[in-house]
């Protein structure tokens, strides 16, 4: 790769990259309404996407909601605010750290999962010839993957969300002496439903993008195994930035809304 | 460009016979690399052709434009009567259920076991099949063809390189194609299994009167297959000619790839 590009080419290369990414969502919308539906490839990727996820989405959100709780407790005990705990660690979760956060493992795991997958096919003409034998491999391959990711995602988040409440209720009764049923009273009355909903609408998007993505990338793989792997890393830095872009853009619309 | 050397023996065994393939100044360019300049073809029913040529001189490229994997710059192909250019995506996709292909490295999905690989192609062209309901005397049948029915329910990772190019040609097969395209049908194998694929090329080529497009550099497998050779040398048509006429050829060009 020339490492000398000049800003000129690198800003070309990427209005042409995004225009090509958008040209296949448009793509995604045109064959996800046509027949025929691959149901059974879609049931199987969303078992294959959330069954495998979720392990390490549990592990992870249990370990976010324990540090958050340990680390803000000194905080809140010098205000003189530690019965706050719930209320504060409830509402950065369900609202921002765990959509994020989740999403980012996601990225990390689905995206460059699909690219390698999929750039391997790409490589090894399976893709090709799927494409010889009348089968529209656009629609096998990449509507039920996309559609997998978008509704595997929010569900995941939702996990995440609980484990990593659960975590920090286990360090307040620990530490605080607080019951479980009395943080998650505190934890229900904090959080509103302007907090739930724009946060699981911006988990659909999260999914989309990470399923797209990872399809974008693998799907025009470029020939060889080197192609692979550029694939599968592509994939992962594309969907975590573009993670964040739509998390930016989720907080800057409901905060008009809300 | 016309063929150079067009020889008699060839023409007298195709005259008359419907065209099953036809392609005219065939043009295709990557940027500044010109790959195919004029390349004309016909293949005749019932007819193995061999499309022999150096790596790099436009052979895949040819078969890939063949079956719209690729679209030319220039050029008219045909495809057991219809030009492919003016297809609808399923008008192609219909057309595909006549076509047969074997790719150079077996393309087997590699996340489906054997069975699935077969019946993947019978997904969209049951009505082609007559509407069945039970898809298992079809696979058999064609892997009892290229006699690896004990392999149903092998995943492709467990299987050989030589069982693979077999299982690949029973799913290229499934479909009762009129034409089959193979794409270096023995590279990467041993002289054992090559010939062995070889003779299951024969025999599907007898027990179903299919035409067959030949693509290959193995001197061997064009010699025992082909009734017609067609040399390709940097991106157009060469020779043409039986393997007895190109290999006794003196022409420096055609003497490269025939003798041993």
């Amino acid at each position: 790769m020339n490492q000398n590009r000049s800003i000129g080419e690198l800003i070309r290369d990427f209005l042409s990259e995004t225009g090509q990414l958008a040209y296949f969502a448009g793509r995604f919308f045109r064959e996800v309404v046509r027949p025929p539906y691959e149901f059974r490839e879609f049931l199987r990727q969303c078992y294959q996407m959330g069954n495998r996820s979720l392990v390490l989405v549990l592990v992870t959100g249990f370990i976010i909601g324990l540090v958050l709780t340990l680390q803000s407790r000194p905080t809140l005990i010098e205000f003189g605010a530690e019965s706050w705990m719930p209320n504060m660690v409830g509402i950065s979760i369900v609202r921002e750290i765990g959509p994020v956060i989740i999403a980012l493992i996601c990225a990390g795991r689905i995206a460059s999962g699909i690219g390698a997958e999929l750039g391997s096919m790409r490589v090894t003409e399976q893709i090709d010839a799927m494409e010889v034998s009348g089968t529209n491999p656009f629609n096998y391959l990449v509507v039920t993957r996309v559609l997998a990711t978008t509704l595997m995602i929010p569900l995941l988040v939702i996990f995440g969300d609980m484990i990593a409440l659960y975590g920090s209720a286990l360090v307040e009764y620990f530490k605080g002496g607080m019951s479980f049923q009395l943080y998650f009273n505190k934890v229900s009355d904090a959080l509103a439903y302007a907090d739930f909903i724009p946060a699981t609408i911006k988990s659909f998007f999260f999914g989309f993008m990470i399923g797209l993505v990872g399809c974008y990338k693998g799907y025009y793989c470029q020939k060889g195994t080197a192609g692979v792997g550029k694939a599968a890393n592509t994939a992962v830095v594309n969907a975590s930035l573009l993670v964040f872009f739509v998390d930016f853009m989720a907080v800057f619309i409901s905060d008009i809304f809300y | 460009m016309e063929t150079r050397t067009q020889h008699t023996e060839s023409k007298k065994a195709t005259a008359g016979k419907k065209e099953v393939i036809r392609i005219r100044d065939l043009r295709k360019s990557f940027g500044e690399n010109q790959v195919l300049r004029g390349f004309n073809l016909t293949l005749y029913e019932n007819e193995n052709l061999v499309v022999m040529g150096k790596s790099g001189s436009g052979k895949s490229v040819m078969i890939k434009c063949l079956v719209g994997l690729m679209e030319p710059d220039e050029g008219v192909v045909e495809v057991l009567g219809q030009d492919i250019s003016t297809l609808e995506q399923q008008e192609l996709d219909h057309l595909r259920s006549d076509i047969g292909f074997l790719f150079q490295g077996s393309a087997l999905y590699d996340s489906m076991t054997v069975r699935e690989n077969l019946e993947f192609p019978m997904r969209r062209h049951k009505e082609k099949l007559g509407r069945i309901t039970d898809t298992l005397p079809l696979v058999m049948e064609a892997l009892e063809n290229v006699g690896l029915a004990h392999a149903i329910d092998l995943m492709p990772a467990e299987l050989s390189g030589g069982m693979k190019r077999r299982i690949a040609l029973a799913r290229a097969l499934i479909l009762k194609p009129k034409l089959i395209l193979y794409d270096e049908p023995t590279s990467g194998l041993d002289p054992i299994t090559s010939k062995e694929i070889i003779g299951l090329m024969r025999n599907i080529q007898r027990k179903y009167g299919t035409a067959s497009l030949i693509i290959t550099h193995d001197v061997d497998c064009a010699r025992v297959i082909s009734e017609r050779i067609l040399l390709l040398v940097e991106g157009t048509n060469y020779a043409e000619g039986t393997y007895g006429e190109l290999s006794s050829s003196t022409d420096p060009k055609v003497e490269a790839f025939f003798k041993k």
